[in-house]
């Protein structure tokens, strides 16, 4: 057998690709904390508008901004919003799915209506309407987007973890006299938790474009605050002058969003080779 | 069948009732007294008090609902504040944009992703289908408002062909036509992308099946057998996602609305967000919620009426 073939991992190329651009957004955003080419909310107007150069590698916005340094101070934002959002998502859905998978009947009936219910709205409507009565920032977009991935992951904490309760361990688990918390944390969240990383990682990738857009409306990061969206707002201004300004935000969010999806697709099939199996 | 009808029937109304509770109590703990907003700064206490009487906000909160839905159901859907004009003409006026915008949109992503889904299905494994894949993975990372500055840039500052955003009215059809044209593909091509990948999956699902070995056998050729028996047992699942997609629309033509400075629905709810217009904001949402529960209904019945497994009892 070819050496090389046999050991080739399982996630391929997406795997690959995904985690790349994602290291490379968490390092930009890690390198952004102690160090950016200029600070990135420093305007100098005598520059403004700047063509890329070696002391500008992408050139200034129309305050003089250095954008490069933008750039990477606006990959903080995104990151944070992502985990932070993701998070909130994790904790209330995680608990909710147990909870139906357990309970079943009305309760499993209520959190499920309720999660389809939530499910229908998209993510950018909840973010609006919510940012609309809490205010714009940061912080209440992420809320607003976290809201939004609560049904997500109970639904899918509800289906995978009723699939593995419904095993034999875990009927001998029941049997054997283990109560609800000691079989969710030994046999189901061990068990769902490949589903739980892939469904994250996407949530991951809708959040970033959900605070992008929130940005991009007004309704998210507020100055002196960048943020991708906020910098694509800015650059629509000068689209005359510099179309340049709007590409390099939005190519950030794309290779974000692209790379955590394919990651999250890699992840699938190293993680569950049945899904692969489908095609 | 009628049983099936009558029970889903049920459950739209009991949806939409829900729908009204949560964003009557969303946007009634509202920070920020409308009347001070309405009147400024500097108004006196009084006066605030007063313009709150004649609105109604010094009401009970149930109150306050019953004449809201009673008011909708009439027709009356009342007064914005920062307009100062009917909130229902106003509303019908931004639909006139955006209604057209979403079916646009819809229909340049259900051509689009179906025909890609089906060609890629068709070719699974080979280079077309890989090259569609990639293409859609692209299409699904790509913001939309982004893709329409790119949009604006090729079309409107490079080549000069259409103006960069505006909307000129339906007196002029085929000006105001040519202007959404730009904002359908930005808006669609993210759902084109989508659709494009379930499209596939499903389809690919359909023709690992049973009845189509056998429809082969039959002597039906493959491309025939792809068409009669293949995509219509494919089409639930799309049908199913086109309906939650159309929902993703309404909430993206917002964005893209902003970006085209089309003066649609979503545009006067962004407005009336900052001018704290609270009702037109409340109404707004209510609509949408409206249609996006409305269209899942009218999805569950057309894949019921595809698939009679659906409606069967449930065992």
């Amino acid at each position: 057998m070819n050496f090389a073939l046999r050991f080739r991992p399982r996630g391929g190329a997406s795997l690959w690709v995904g985690a790349i651009l994602v290291v490379a957004l968490v390092l930009a955003a890690a390198s952004s904390l102690v160090w950016t080419p200029y600070p990135p909310a420093a305007i100098d107007v005598a520059h403004r508008l700047a063509p890329p150069s070696a002391a500008h590698w992408f050139g200034t916005d129309n305050l003089g901004r250095d954008v490069a340094s933008q750039i990477l101070a606006g990959s903080r934002v995104s990151i944070l919003v992502g985990v932070i959002a993701v998070g909130i998502g994790l904790a209330f859905g995680v608990l909710l799915g147990l909870l139906a998978a357990f309970a079943k009947g009305l309760i499993e009936d209520g959190i499920m209506k309720f999660s389809d219910f939530v499910f229908a709205f998209p993510a950018l409507l909840t973010a609006i309407m919510l940012t609309s009565t809490l205010g714009p920032g940061v912080v209440n977009a992420i809320i607003a987007i976290g809201v939004y991935n609560v049904p997500v992951i109970a639904k899918l904490t509800r289906a995978t973890a009723n699939s593995v309760l419904s095993r034999e361990y875990a009927l001998a688990a029941r049997a054997a006299g283990r109560g609800p918390v000691a079989i969710a944390f030994d046999h189901v969240l061990p068990n769902i938790a490949p589903a739980l990383i892939v469904q994250a990682t996407i949530q991951f990738a809708i959040a970033i474009l959900a605070e992008a857009a929130l940005s991009y409306l007004g309704l998210g990061a507020q100055p002196p605050q960048t943020s991708w969206g906020k910098m694509l707002a800015d650059a629509q201004n000068v689209l005359y002058n510099a179309p340049r300004l709007a590409l390099y935000p939005g190519a950030a969010i794309a290779l974000s969003v692209l790379g955590l999806n394919l990651l999250g697709d890699g992840l699938r099939d190293a993680l569950d080779p049945k899904l692969k199996a489908r095609g | 069948m009628l049983a099936y009808v009558l029970q889903r029937i049920i459950l739209f109304a009991a949806t939409l009732l829900i729908a009204s509770l949560i964003v009557f109590a969303v946007m009634d703990i509202l920070p920020g007294d409308a009347a001070q907003t309405i009147l400024g700064p500097t108004a006196t206490p009084e006066a605030v008090a007063a313009l709150s009487h004649k609105l109604g906000l010094d009401q009970p909160a149930p109150i306050r609902y019953a004449r809201w839905i009673g008011g909708a159901l009439r027709g009356d859907l009342g007064l914005s504040y920062a307009y100062g004009s009917p909130i229902g003409p106003l509303i019908a006026s931004s639909l006139a944009v955006s209604a057209p915008l979403a079916l646009m949109a819809m229909a340049f992503a259900a051509a689009v992703g179906l025909a890609a889904g089906v060609y890629a299905a068709d070719r699974r494994g080979r280079a077309g289908d890989a090259i569609v894949m990639g293409a859609s993975q692209i299409g699904i990372a790509t913001p939309n408002f982004w893709l329409a500055i790119l949009l604006v840039i090729l079309f409107a500052v490079t080549l000069r062909l259409v103006p960069a955003g505006g909307f000129p009215g339906w007196q002029e059809p085929a000006r105001a036509l040519g202007a959404l044209i730009l904002p359908a593909v930005a808006l669609g091509a993210v759902q084109a992308a989508i659709l494009t990948r379930v499209t596939r999956s499903a389809l690919i699902e359909a023709l690992n099946e049973d009845f189509m070995r056998t429809a082969r056998a039959k002597g039906v050729s493959r491309r025939a057998a792809l068409w009669r028996h293949a995509l219509p047992n494919a089409l639930t699942p799309i049908l199913t996602i086109m309906g939650l997609q159309f929902a993703n629309l309404i909430a993206g033509a917002i964005v893209v609305e902003n970006v085209f400075v089309l003066p649609g629905l979503g545009r006067l709810m962004l407005q009336s967000i900052s001018n704290r217009d609270t009702l037109v904001v409340e109404n707004g949402v209510m609509l949408l919620a409206v249609i996006v529960i409305g269209l899942n209904f009218v999805v569950d019945l057309a894949c019921a009426a595809i698939d009679p497994r659906l409606r069967a009892p449930a065992a």
